[in-house]
């Protein structure tokens, strides 16, 4: 335990560096963005009263060194400012919109790993069988097809044919828990499926990967049945290159919420950035950006973290 | 009483052997139907008895020993035939009952230690699974078993490496576990397949000694499945020789040995190499060449010696090679000089991680060096630039031991061959044409095969490939690294008599690494015998084998398996395995200056 121990405390710091380093990226990029802020917000009627009112309400005035140690410390308060035009700090902004991105990227994730990990280990088990190729067939043209466009496909049959979920939209926050989360279901199945074709491909290649290997071989002579043969000695060292997979997926999920939450109205963190983006509202960019990339940050932590859980040679 | 009358007093006592293998025939799908790969095998094993099966590669043997275990493939090999344990056709073995038997009634273990063990789980789980299994036993239980087991097959410190993972174990001690792990049940028949071949000779003295104690403890009959006639003459009752899928010759080991029948047999003995054959011979020597019609050896014609005057080829002086670990640091050469002259071949020795590879990696600066010079063609080249390195890969080339990873499978060998040529720009692309030409025939090989792919060659001829890549830029030096080591017997010795043969010629100047020691007695004019990063002795190759003076060695020398099964069992193996001593040192750590003593003109020995 001592050794996963270690790794944490030494990811974890790494983490915070990063962090910070991620934090100056995006106080730069907004500074550097050409033209007065201010006067962007504000549009081409205001008068320069209005822009240098605004100008000393965001702190433009101050010297950049100043201005970004009042942005850091912002931050180290959990602070990310004021949003221009909602009546929200960005903070209170994220986290209003953030329960429908979060399960969404749940259970997409949970329906693919699902999906991919049974039927990629038979398909592997059973190489060259009518199964394997059907799976190798299927999987590449569920990877093929548009999310955007299957998830139309799902909405059509599921939501307006058949009424059996609601087609787009998201409950208010008085709705029941389970009325908001049953608008989730076609957007969850269809990232799920769409994902699951890549992870089970990845499950596939690596479970053929380690079945050639000698230890399953000594498995098999020790009299170990087929299924502990599989499950229990190949799996386990096939987690590493799947682990490393599914977390792309979740990143690629989380980056992908912008177009997601769009084809599906989900009122979510997607959703938030993208009208932030149409009313230049740069604070909500600038926290929706950090918040990002911390989850990215954080994501590859975990995927490390199971490295080293998967894999007692790893080294961290 | 040893083990043979033991073995004698068994079998007349009880009526059926352990394991009666009728007429195996095993074929495997091709894209052309079926093909068989063994043919017609029949041999018994019985209780408390050894039999080896015995050949190069590709004759069929690890096929038998999976067949026996049924753990080949079902949709791409056949198995027909007979194999009976205590009375039952395995053949007719529904699946569930065959998992009984294996691990159950017949233990296995296999060649290389270093991946037949699961990596993610540890020791003592993959032990106590092996109980579990065929023991009507809790996990807790198991465990506890499994530490008795690591007792019993002499793993130091085993309650406190029980929750260790493999890759904390060396070679020999993974063999070790992978022997109670077979033996967990008390089978009774053990299955070996070449389980020493991967590992040091001083190891492998260890390990068969310990196969052989454990056998006499509990009855158990022996299947045991190895390419080395000198392994055969250590372990065997009774031996099986195959060739190509054929059951060539089978009987008692002392008398095949003595008076082989079959002319594959003979070859096979005769190009063994041997320790101490060398008779008064100062130089290097052929293997003597073997007419596979009759199996009878010629006369291998000694060497001439090296040359005695003028500069040497290389020469190394203090070299040393440390690595920084976050905790220490591995000094892997320490302190090595040595230089060779033109002719000449140095051979540098020693077990796995004693720093020989490392050595000659330096040499050719694949590797850096940490202190001390190398000087080749008068040239200082451990401090060299990159750039002025071209010029040192003109001089010296270097062999490596997989004649299979080291061709790049897409290039044809004609394109390989003149790569080297093509990079430095030395001839004119009509010349070089002319010049695969040439080279191809030098090592023995047919210029019409220029266009062909490396797969469709044989691992000695792909050696031979090398060879020839390595020739290519007419270099004074070679660094053959474990250049044989991975071929056939057969094989062996005649491309170590290329190498004898193209020194001659060329005045080729070697540094033959190897930790094969009769290779080595047959093709060195010296020896220089490394330990753990240090050269322990040093000297002509007559008087390092005729008067070893350094502990090591002697025990180096003494474990080395003598093909002559009059000698069987004679041999226990010094128990001072020094597995656990490491070449990592403290940060701070300063190597002592070594003292050496010339016992005899040249012959240098370190002083403790």
């Amino acid at each position: 335990m001592n050794r996963v121990i270690r790794a944490f405390l030494r990811r974890l710091m790494g983490m915070i560096v990063v962090l910070l380093i991620v934090a100056t990226l995006v106080f730069i990029i907004v500074r550097v963005t050409p033209g007065d802020p201010a006067a962007v917000m504000l549009g081409s009627d205001a008068t320069p009263e209005d822009i240098a009112q605004l100008r000393e309400k965001m702190g433009l005035n101050a010297p950049l060194i100043v201005q970004y140690g009042q942005f850091m410390a912002g931050l180290l308060r959990g602070d990310l400012g004021q949003s221009i035009f909602l009546d929200q700090s960005v903070g209170q902004a994220l986290l209003s919109r953030a329960e429908p991105t979060f399960f969404l990227t749940l259970f997409s994730i949970l329906i693919a790993t699902v999906i991919a990990l049974p039927v990629g280990i038979l398909s592997a088990v059973r190489r060259g069988s009518g199964f394997d190729q059907l799976v190798v067939t299927v999987t590449m043209v569920a990877a093929s097809v548009p999310s955007f466009w299957l998830g139309l496909i799902l909405i059509q049959v599921f939501a307006v044919q058949l009424g059996w979920f609601p087609a787009s939209g998201y409950g208010g926050p008085d709705t029941p828990f389970l009325y908001r989360l049953t608008h989730l279901v076609l957007p969850a199945v269809t990232l799920g499926i769409v994902n699951s074709a890549l992870i089970t491909r990845f499950t596939r290649a690596a479970m053929l990967d380690v079945l050639g290997d000698d230890y399953v071989r000594t498995a098999r002579a020790k009299g170990a049945s087929e299924r502990r043969v599989v499950l229990k000695h190949a799996f386990r060292n096939a987690m590493v290159p799947i682990i490393t997979v599914i977390g792309l997926s979740v990143a690629m999920l989380v980056a992908g919420a912008v177009v997601t939450e769009t084809v599906f109205g989900l009122p979510g963190v997607g959703n938030l950035v993208v009208s932030a983006v149409l009313r230049r509202d740069y604070p909500v960019i600038q926290g929706a950006l950090l918040v990002v990339a911390a989850i990215y940050v954080l994501i590859n932590f975990i995927v490390d973290m199971l490295y080293v859980a998967a894999d007692p040679r790893v080294r961290i | 009483m040893n083990a043979r009358q033991h073995a004698v007093l068994k079998a007349g006592t009880s009526q059926s052997p352990v394991l009666e293998v009728e007429k195996l025939t095993t074929s495997f799908r091709t894209s052309a139907g079926w093909r068989p790969v063994i043919r017609d095998i029949s041999f018994h094993v019985d209780i408390g008895e050894t039999v080896a099966i015995v050949g190069e590669s590709g004759s069929g043997k690890s096929v038998t020993a999976l067949s026996a275990m049924r753990l080949l493939p079902r949709d791409r090999a056949r198995v027909e035939g007979r194999i009976m344990l205590e009375g039952r056709d395995l053949l007719t073995l529904g699946e569930a009952e065959m998992r009984s038997i294996r691990g159950g009634r017949i233990g296995m273990i296999f060649q290389e230690p270093m991946t037949s063990l699961n990596p993610v789980f540890t020791i003592g789980n993959q032990l106590a699974e092996a109980l579990v299994l065929h023991r009507d036993l809790s996990w807790s239980a198991a465990e506890a078993e499994a530490l008795r087991l690591m007792d019993r097959v002499r793993i130091p410190a085993a309650k406190s490496r029980l929750h260790e993972y493999p890759h904390k174990f060396s070679g020999g001690m993974r063999q070790r576990v992978m022997i109670a792990m077979a033996l967990a049940c008390r089978p009774k028949l053990l299955i070996a397949d070449e389980p020493t071949t991967a590992l040091d000779v001083t190891i492998q003295a260890e390990i068969l000694h310990l196969i052989r104690e454990l056998q006499r403890e509990q009855d158990m009959a022996v299947l045991f499945i190895t390419h080395d006639m000198g392994v055969v003459a250590e372990v065997a009752d009774r031996t099986v020789v195959m060739f190509r899928g054929d059951m060539v010759e089978t009987g008692a080991t002392d008398v095949l040995f003595a008076q082989p029948a079959k002319p594959y047999t003979r070859m096979l003995l005769a190009s063994i190499p041997q320790l101490g054959t060398m008779g008064a011979s100062r130089g290097p020597r052929r293997f003597p060449e073997v007419d596979p019609a009759t199996g009878v050896p010629g006369e291998g014609r000694e060497m001439p010696p090296a040359r005695a005057a003028g500069a040497p080829v290389v020469e190394v002086s203090n070299l040393s090679i440390r690595f920084n670990l976050p905790h220490g640091r591995v000094h892997a050469v320490e302190d090595v000089s040595f230089s060779i002259m033109p002719g000449e071949t140095l051979a540098l020795v020693g077990e796995s991680g004693c720093g020989k590879s490392t050595t000659g990696r330096a040499i050719m600066r694949l590797q850096d060096p940490s202190a001390g010079s190398i000087s080749i063609g008068g040239r200082d080249i451990a401090h060299m630039k990159a750039r002025d390195l071209r010029g040192l890969r003109r001089s010296a080339q270097m062999i490596f031991q997989d004649p299979f990873a080291s061709l790049n499978p897409r290039i044809t060998v004609g394109s390989a061959i003149a790569e080297p040529m093509l990079v430095h720009g030395v001839r004119e692309k009509r010349a070089i044409r002319d010049r695969v030409t040439e080279l191809l025939e030098q090592v023995g090989l047919s210029p019409d095969m220029v266009s062909r792919y490396p797969h469709e060659f044989s691992g000695g001829q792909r050696q031979r490939i090398s060879i020839a890549r390595a020739l290519a830029l007419e270099p004074q030096l070679i660094v053959a690294d474990e250049a044989v080591s991975a071929l056939d017997v057969s094989v062996k010795a005649q491309v170590s008599n290329l190498l004898m043969d193209l020194q001659a010629e060329k005045g080729l100047a070697y540094l033959f690494i190897s930790h094969d020691m009769s290779v080595v007695e047959r093709i060195s004019h010296r020896v220089a015998v490394m330990y753990f990063g240090e050269i322990v002795e040093i000297g002509p190759r007559a008087a390092v084998f005729g008067n070893p003076r350094h502990p090591y060695t002697r025990r180096l020398i003494s474990a080395v398996p003598i093909p002559d099964p009059a000698r069987r069992g004679t041999r226990i193996p010094a128990p001072a395995s020094e597995e656990a001593r490491s070449p990592i040192r403290p940060l701070d750590y300063v190597a002592p200056k070594r003292r050496y003593q010339e016992v005899s003109p040249g012959h240098l020995v370190q002083l403790a």
